[in-house]
């Protein structure tokens, strides 16, 4: 039997998002994103009756970070939990899980969270790094180190330099995805970069990090929380907020060599959501993609076939994707320009749109939207197709 | 300033064939005995069929550059120097991927494609390191 609009989201719950320190740590980033997505929901502590978490880099080493938050938060009587791991791709695939474990009557009211805290308040004695989170995502070892291969920025830069040889994808390409978040970031007072705009020059100002990235390349790396509240179709008709329904789910994860992948899992995810939601690509009206890098918006458009494979460099660069463009992409700011969430920040934000909600932002059309989820080198992937319509 | 030297890699039961090759200026890789498939960095099982057994073989040390990346922040102290320094993954002849640093090359002229071959440099007496130099053309 198929799951679409058997379940909907009927809660979001965001918290501060940046350089905020003035808080405890993840779990409490989690617990806050939950509460205010329970407000939202108008829904109470006591109703919820599942508990999905995605710790971010800060607890991952807490192998059971979901009973954690629930210890944390006092929650009682849970009929599901679990903490999940498939890097960007997990808030979807938390979603996915959610509804099936309603669909089976195994929970009625679940909470899906991800929250992080990698950025440190710059110290007074060192000079401080404005909370630079290197220290967390520059792990190298054994070879790699002796190489000076540090960190996930420098592994995508990889992958980035080979699409440019192989498709003569260029800065141009990647700068024109920048671009066009930061012209959504600036529509949308939650982002943080709402009040800096940016130009192709500025962005080819910006400072190399490892080329082929500049500075915008990379996402905002963000202490916060963010948490969504599923539960079954009929339950969220009679809740605080209109229902956004999901419509289909799908992974995949090729299983590639991280050194030579051209390819994300979206063709394969994208062929099970799409067969469940009933809908064909003409039907988006709006996309949410995971954008830890410029690059991943590109590689993604490609492989849902927005256009043909290699061709996502002139896509982005004929202005599709910005405000007023044919197919809005990334509308809040993305991980770019407002924060980054992994992949709660697309999931956030199409909630945001279906409901009409995104003010200056707000796409024109938006009954139907596309959110992807991508974890590791473009080693994990998650569809969601969320509606207004059942 | 304090000097700091990059770091060496320890030399594990796993990869001591990869090392003792390294030091006699052979470039080793790991063959599956189930189905020849050759892999690097050491791994337990083959990932095309799965079979445990595998043994060290030298390969030619020649090949491609598939891709590369160009380094500018410094993760380690010991690169505060080098920055902005090139980081390569070179494609061996045989077929696997190597990622490595090619030496003699300023990192802005590198281009994918490039002919190169393995050279080693000397760390200790126990730990020399493969890295690549550009191939004469034939
Ligand atoms: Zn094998």
């Amino acid at each position: 039997m198929s799951l679409r609009a058997k379940c909907a989201i009927a809660g979001l719950g965001q918290t501060r998002m940046g350089k905020n320190f003035d808080h405890p740590g993840p779990i409490g980033f989690a617990a806050e994103a939950v509460n205010l997505a329970l407000d939202d929901a108008g829904l109470q502590r006591a109703d919820l009756d599942g508990l999905l978490v995605n710790p971010g880099i800060t607890w991952l080493n807490n192998p059971m970070a979901s009973s954690s938050l629930q210890h944390a938060m006092g929650l009682g009587d849970l009929r599901l939990t679990a903490t999940m791991n498939l890097g960007g791709g997990t808030a979807a695939a938390m979603i996915m899980h959610a509804a099936q474990a309603i669909d089976a009557g195994m929970a009625e009211v679940v909470a899906c969270v991800f929250a992080d805290a990698p950025l440190r308040a710059p110290s007074p004695n060192k000079g401080g790094d404005g909370g630079g989170s290197a220290a967390f995502y520059g792990f190298a070892q054994g070879l790699d180190a002796h190489y000076g291969l540090f960190g996930v920025n420098a592994h995508y830069a990889f992958v980035a330099q080979r699409h440019m040889y192989r498709y003569g994808t260029s800065n141009d390409h990647l700068g024109a995805v920048a671009v066009s978040e930061r012209k959504w970031a600036n529509l949308n007072p939650a982002a943080q970069f709402h009040d800096t705009p940016m130009s192709m020059a500025d962005y080819h100002a910006s400072r190399w990090v490892v080329e082929p990235f500049h500075l915008y390349d990379c996402c905002l790396v963000s202490n916060g929380g963010l948490a969504v509240i599923v539960t079954s179709a009929e339950r969220a008709k009679n809740l605080k907020r209109p229902p956004v329904y999901i419509l289909g789910m799908g992974q995949g994860h090729p299983g590639h060599n991280p050194l030579d992948t051209l390819v994300s899992g979206a063709p394969i995810a994208k062929e099970t959501a799409f067969k469940m939601a009933g809908i064909k690509l003409t039907d988006v009206n709006f996309c949410e993609l995971y954008d830890c890098y410029t690059f991943t918006v590109l590689v993604t458009l490609e492989d849902y076939g927005f256009c043909k494979k290699g061709e996502g460099g002139p896509f982005v660069a004929s202005g599709a994707i910005g405000p007023g463009g044919s197919l809005p992409v990334n509308t809040g700011g993305g991980q770019l320009s407002s924060f980054y969430m992994w992949g709660m920040t697309p999931v956030g934000e199409a909630i945001v749109q279906i409901r009409g909600d995104g003010g200056r932002r707000q796409a024109p059309k938006h009954e139907v939207g596309l959110v992807s989820g991508n974890g590791g080198i473009l080693a994990t992937h998650s569809t969601l197709v969320l509606g207004s319509q059942p | 300033m304090p000097e700091f030297s990059k770091p060496i890699p320890a030399i594990t039961p796993e990869m001591r064939e990869f090392f003792d090759g390294a030091r006699a200026g052979r470039l080793m890789v790991q063959k599956c005995d189930g189905c020849g498939k050759l892999r690097f960095p050491a791994d337990d099982l083959c990932s095309k069929c799965n079979s445990t057994a595998s043994r060290w073989v030298p390969v030619s040390g020649r090949g491609e550059i598939f891709s590369f990346n160009i380094m500018h922040q410094v993760y380690h102290p010991a690169f505060a120097g080098q920055v902005p320094y090139a980081v390569v993954v070179v494609e061996l002849e045989e077929g696997c991927k190597f990622v490595s640093n090619l030496l003699g090359v300023k990192p802005h002229d590198i281009k994918c494609g490039m002919q190169v071959e393995v050279t080693f440099e000397k760390l200790s007496d126990e730990v020399s390191m493969p890295k690549f130099r550009l191939r004469a053309a034939k």
